[in-house]
């Protein structure tokens, strides 16, 4: 084992977490097909639709983007509200950083290309509670981007199929999720400072800034309280490894 | 700057927002190995994940209809109660669409 990069991987728990994420993927699945059935609609070939799927793989952007569609496309406003709306992903990125940077940089990226919303939310909630798991990061982000992409394919060849998510609830899918994943984790009174200023620093930049940065703001807001607020040895890998058979 | 929507520049289009998303998954980590994680930093990470979550989801409750609120309220009530995601997630989604049929 190479005592720089100390992260013991798991294949066999790649595979476990692919299965774990299954069912929600289901959901992603109907998901892919709304955008499917959109970016078709906007004039999107199926091939250009499907290829955008596969490389971007960052749905709410994605929908963003071809929102804006037309016989032309501005680059820099299409692209800024790529970035504005992906910005996300650095955050999550670096909260997972003191797990990654126990993988060597080549690897480390590999599993970072994978990385999205619900198979963040599972490792950032391992993490929270003394779980060091970046298998999930890998695994469910691998069904979460078949089952985008082969949503995609059906919205783009049967999208008339799902005309309406909304009506059934899909729309909610992420949104349950994530909110499931925040109450599933560790509450310690710090925690529920940061939630609280966090949500109104969220609602502050959601009203009055311009649109799709106020997921940022929201977690710098919660983490500047986690600066100030130190807990002592609180789900930090010293303990962990202590207690590890 | 614009970009004419023929196949070629689609494939530009497609390619450069590929690229800035690859760059968002990257970039955390990246600046994040040039900073050394104290004790201080490693809270403020730990807040700030946490936070995540809480910053995408009541945005979302405030400017959703009736029926997001309710899908929210449930899976809130059941995770709370039973701790286990999957029956929460699709109690939420189940009422998502109950609330909208009776409303719409």
């Amino acid at each position: 084992m190479d005592k720089n990069y100390p992260y013991q991987w798991q294949p066999a728990r790649v595979r476990a977490e692919f299965f774990r994420l299954l069912p929600i993927s289901l959901f992603v699945v109907a998901f892919g097909a709304a955008f499917g059935l959109a970016a078709v609609q906007e004039g999107l070939t199926p091939l250009q639709t499907l290829l955008m799927s596969v490389t971007v793989f960052a749905g709410a952007s994605q929908f963003a983007a071809v929102d804006m569609w037309g016989t032309e496309v501005s680059l820099i406003p299409l692209l800024a509200v790529v970035f504005a709306i992906n910005s996300r992903h650095l955050l999550m990125g670096a909260s997972l950083y003191p797990v990654l940077r126990e993988l060597p940089p080549g690897k480390r990226y590999g599993v970072l290309l994978l990385l999205t919303d619900a198979n963040w939310a599972v490792a950032a909630q391992d993490y929270q509670n003394g779980r060091k798991n970046l298998e999930v990061i890998v695994g469910g982000g691998a069904v979460l981007w078949l089952a985008w992409v082969i949503g995609t394919g059906l919205g783009v060849y049967f999208g008339g199929l799902l005309k309406d998510p909304q009506a059934l609830g899909l729309d909610m899918v992420l949104g349950c999720f994530l909110l499931a994943m925040a109450l599933g984790g560790k509450k310690s009174p710090r925690t529920l400072v940061a939630w609280v200023v966090a949500s109104v620093a969220a609602l502050a930049a959601w009203r009055w800034l311009p649109p799709n940065i106020h997921v940022v703001v929201g977690a710098l807001a919660g983490g500047v309280v986690g600066f100030f607020w130190l807990e002592p040895r609180q789900g930090g890998q010293p303990r962990e490894e202590q207690e590890a058979p | 700057m614009s970009i004419e929507t023929t196949p070629a520049g689609i494939l530009v289009i497609i390619a450069l927002m590929a690229v800035v998303t690859l760059a968002t998954r990257y970039g955390g980590a990246f600046v994040m190995s040039f900073v050394r994680i104290s004790p201080r930093i490693e809270s403020f990470i730990n807040a700030m994940a946490s936070s995540v979550l809480i910053a995408i989801i009541v945005p979302m409750a405030f400017s959703g209809d009736a029926g997001a609120l309710a899908a929210l309220a449930t899976t809130a009530i059941i995770m709370l109660g039973t701790r286990r995601p999957l029956p929460a997630i699709a109690a939420g989604i189940l009422v998502a669409a109950l609330v909208r049929l009776g409303v719409g």
